[in-house]
């Protein structure tokens, strides 16, 4: 198996919290993995028990082959993290903590750090206590991605960035997956997660509910369809599949489960159609689907 | 917005997170001040007694340089002279601290910008800490005050002491709060406000030591050096003496022009920054600083140099007293008791003895530094850039070991250079004691200072919460059992549980290697408990 991550019945208890509760995660060799959930799903407490900083009540964990535990230090030669929340060395400068950090993971590609302090715009000869949330986010980043490993576990990264940063930040993870690096991704930025994520993992309260490439969660879930046609269009609420009708004169939204496509498509070639459009949902829909319903109950 | 909007709420907030530390200041001097005023009941029971033991000490400087001027003969007097002075730097310390914490320390976290921008005027912080303060002082001189009237102690006297400390140390929360706006960094400030705390204690002791005896050989007329220390300010009210309680008005003069300077500067400056501005850092890391053990170095060096160079002023000043006391007090059995109860050995050389006892404050006072930069580990660890250092190819164990390294180092340069400075200056003022002896006689302090430092390590790994209260509390009671136990009449087998009971007091005995092994060997045991109990358990977030 050329997993670069499995994790299998993963279970955290902290006190009588279970931040953990039987999580399973796979990331294979090569792909960037999404990692979603809402606040307080399990997302930072997988990624530590991923790089050995907590151990887990119960479940396997592989992280390169090995198990991070036990082998921490050697697995960490392998790779780059960047934790949510980045908390530096008041009194050093940007640019000390940025070769600290890669020195001690064994080493940094000088060019490319250069490279990179110039994407992110960091002045690296400020202090650490006198940067922003970004601009500590930015030492982090450029820390690890001026690192050549295998795998990158981010952690929410991007949380602090403003839309340009951002950009970068997307064009780096595309690059370092070009070479063939690993990379999870935790984030709360949908877009980003469809911009650049081959494949995601949803969990909730430490279980994971979905995982999957975006392409077969989309296929699990509905399309939103508007149509304009020359007078209203009648029967749709009764099709199998179809949901939340919204009827304006000639403009008629709703949409429909996935499958059910055919069926609606036939019914609307009895009607006069101007303009048909469909979208199918975005990151954000899936995921809202799945959590609001879960909060409304 | 109001500036002020919020105050009631800050002030809840800080002393509901006080709650544990401030009653453990205050119930702590309180203890030592009853087993202090029952030492001196116990072993100066008669007037007789502590005539003789004061006579000979106002003739010593170095006695009064470590103790304060002496103000009378009774047992308030007495207890004024051997605790006085200490519980003044205890009410200072607990203000500074305070202070520091609940304004740099609270908006380094980024807590006070959070409270900021919760309807809280700009004000509110400040005054919060300041009230907090005042508080905790007011309650610490009135438990000093009932605890000294319990003993048995005169009113106006018992009074005037609570309120000397009382009023000390909100002169330093003063101090603190004029530190805190002006320093970038919650260390800067608190090292700041410390060794305020530290000079005036030394320029109350070098007045007191130049001070002019009264004609009954007793009194002490302190010189002007102690009048520009708030600490001698708050000896001048002299408890248990004729009471001067006029004197109690400087502290709170120095009190209001502080508070209204530390005013002042938050309205000019910016949340987080500080007046004294930072300078632009170097734009990559140098070779020396890219290991743990090169960032363990970055991080305590200051803190190192600062220590040592407290350590080096004080020996040299320790070692150019140490002739004169075999002159002032030979024939005199009071202070002969005295110096030997601190060196915890009996019928010495008198001047051996001295330095035996001022080696046992160093070896405090290096524990003391191990504490704190042992504590280094639990900042890095809860909230700090542990979690990022332990992401990288850095084991748990190197990364402890190099904030061990530079404890253990820093410790051995405070004692040894201790040593080897009051060994200069002794032979320059023509004693006769030896560089190389007290250097050594330093350095056999350093494993009891270790012995702390594999205890604080053993927390640090086990109890990971608890850390910070039981190192301190460690701390203290070894001081307590092991330095004071004599004074403070404890039994040998509380003694005995403190490591400072087992180190050699050399010169006054010989170098026993027997005591400094085992130490050694206890220290490098609860290091390494603790180092392996820190490899199993979670790291904090
Ligand atoms: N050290 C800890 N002690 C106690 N509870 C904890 C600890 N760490 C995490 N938890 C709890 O575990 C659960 C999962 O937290 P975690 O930080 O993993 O969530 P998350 O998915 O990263 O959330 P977010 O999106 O807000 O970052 C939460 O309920 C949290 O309160
Ligand atoms: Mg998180």
């Amino acid at each position: 198996m050329n997993d670069a991550i499995s994790a299998t019945g993963l279970v955290k208890r902290f006190g009588r919290t279970r931040a953990l509760d039987g999580l399973n995660l796979a990331v294979a060799a090569g792909e960037v993995h999404g990692f979603l959930g809402p606040n307080g799903a399990g997302k930072t407490t997988t990624i530590r028990v991923l790089l050995g900083l907590l151990r887990a009540d119960a479940g396997q964990v592989r992280v390169l082959g090995g198990d991070p535990w036990q082998d921490a230090v050697r697995l960490h030669h392998r790779l780059a993290y960047v934790p949510g929340e980045v908390n530096l060395w008041p009194n050093l400068s940007g640019g000390e903590a940025i070769d600290l950090f890669g020195d001690l993971r064994g080493g940094l590609d000088k060019t490319r750090r250069a490279e990179l302090l110039e994407r992110f715009q960091l002045d690296p000869t400020k202090r650490c206590r006198t940067y922003s949330k970004g601009n500590k986010q930015k030492v982090a980043l450029i820390a690890a991605f001026a690192s050549r490993v295998e795998l990158f576990i981010l952690d929410e990264p991007t949380s602090g960035l403003d839309p340009l940063m951002e950009a970068a930040f997307q064009q780096t993870v595309r690059e370092v997956s070009a070479d063939g690096a690993t990379v999870l991704l935790s984030s709360h930025i949908f877009s980003e997660v469809e911009a650049l994520c081959s494949k995601v993992s949803i969990i909730r309260d430490g279980v994971t509910v979905e995982s999957g490439t975006l392409a077969s969660l989309r296929h699990l879930t509905r399309t939103s369809v508007a149509v304009e046609a020359a007078g209203p269009i009648s029967g749709l609420a009764g099709l199998p599949g179809v949901h939340d009708v919204v009827a304006n004169g000639t403009q008629t939204r709703f949409d429909v489960d996935s499958r059910d496509l055919p069926g609606v498509l036939r019914h609307l070639a009895g009607f006069e159609v101007h303009a048909l459009t469909s979208h199918p949902p975005t990151l954000e829909e899936l995921f809202m689907r799945h959590y609001g319903v879960e909060a409304s109950r | 917005m109001n500036a002020y909007a919020g105050t009631g709420r800050l002030i809840r907030l800080a002393a509901r997170r006080d709650r544990v530390q401030l009653p453990i200041w205050i119930i702590g001097a309180a203890v030592l001040m009853a087993a202090g005023a029952a030492a001196v009941a116990d072993e100066f029971p008669t007037e007789e007694s502590r005539v003789t033991a004061l006579r000979g000490a106002g003739g010593s400087p170095a006695v009064l340089l470590m103790r304060g001027a002496p103000v009378g003969t009774d047992l308030g007097a007495m207890l004024n002279f051997r605790n006085f002075a200490s519980m003044l730097v205890l009410a200072a310390l607990m203000s500074t601290f305070a202070v520091v914490r609940h304004t740099r320390r609270n908006e380094e976290t980024g807590r006070a910008e959070l409270i900021g921008a919760g309807s809280v005027g700009r004000h509110a912080g400040l005054t919060a800490a300041l009230v907090l303060a005042f508080a905790a002082n007011l309650l610490l001189g009135a438990a000093l005050t009932g605890t000294l009237l319990a003993a048995g102690l005169p009113a106006s006297g018992s009074l005037a002491f609570g309120a000397a400390c009382a009023v000390t140390g909100m002169a330093f929360a003063g101090l603190a709060a004029v530190a805190a706006q002006l320093f970038q960094g919650a260390r800067a400030a608190n090292a700041f406000a410390a060794t305020s705390v530290g000079v005036a204690y030394l320029l109350r002791g070098v007045g007191d030591a130049l001070g002019e005896r009264a004609a009954d050989g007793i009194q002490v007329t302190s010189a002007w050096p102690t009048w520009l220390s708030p600490i001698g300010w708050g000896m001048e009210v002299r408890p248990f003496g004729a009471e001067r309680w006029w004197a109690l008005a400087l502290p709170v003069a120095l009190l209001a022009v502080c508070v209204y300077g530390a005013f002042v500067l938050v309205d000019r400056r910016d949340l987080g920054a500080g007046l004294i501005p930072d300078r632009p850092g170097p734009a990559a890391g140098s070779r020396a600083l890219l290991s743990p053990l090169g960032l363990a170095w970055r991080l305590h060096r200051a803190s190192i140099f600062g220590w040592v160079a407290g350590s080096v002023v004080f020996g040299v000043g320790i070692g150019s007293l140490g002739a004169s006391v075999n002159d002032a007090m030979t024939e005199n059995t009071g202070v002969n008791k005295l110096l030997n109860q601190l060196a915890g050995s009996g019928g010495a050389d008198l001047v051996d003895v001295y330095f035996a006892a001022m080696m046992n404050v160093f070896g405090v006072l290096a524990a003391g530094f191990v504490v704190q930069a042992l504590l280094r580990l639990h900042t890095e660890e809860a909230g700090g850039p542990a979690e990022a250092v332990l992401g990288t190819a850095v084991g748990r164990v190197r990364w402890a070991l190099s904030h061990l390294a530079c404890a253990a180092g820093g410790a051995a340069a405070m004692l040894a250079l201790a040593g080897a400075g009051a060994g200069l200056a002794d032979a320059a003022a023509g004693g006769d004691e030896g560089v190389a002896t007290l250097t050594g006689a330093g350095l056999a302090q350093l494993p009891a200072a270790l012995t702390v430092a594999g205890f604080v390590v053993l927390v640090f790994g086990g109890l990971p919460r608890l850390v910070v209260t039981l190192a301190w509390a460690a701390l203290a009671l070894s001081i307590a059992c092991g330095l004071l136990g004599d004074v403070l009449g404890l039994p040998q087998a509380v003694r005995d549980l403190s490591p400072f009971s087992h180190v050699p007091s050399i010169p006054a005995v010989d170098l026993t290697p027997g005591p400094i092994a085992a130490l050694t060997a206890v220290a490098a045991a609860l290091a390494a408990a603790g180092l392996m109990l820190f490899r199993r358990r979670d790291l904090a977030p």
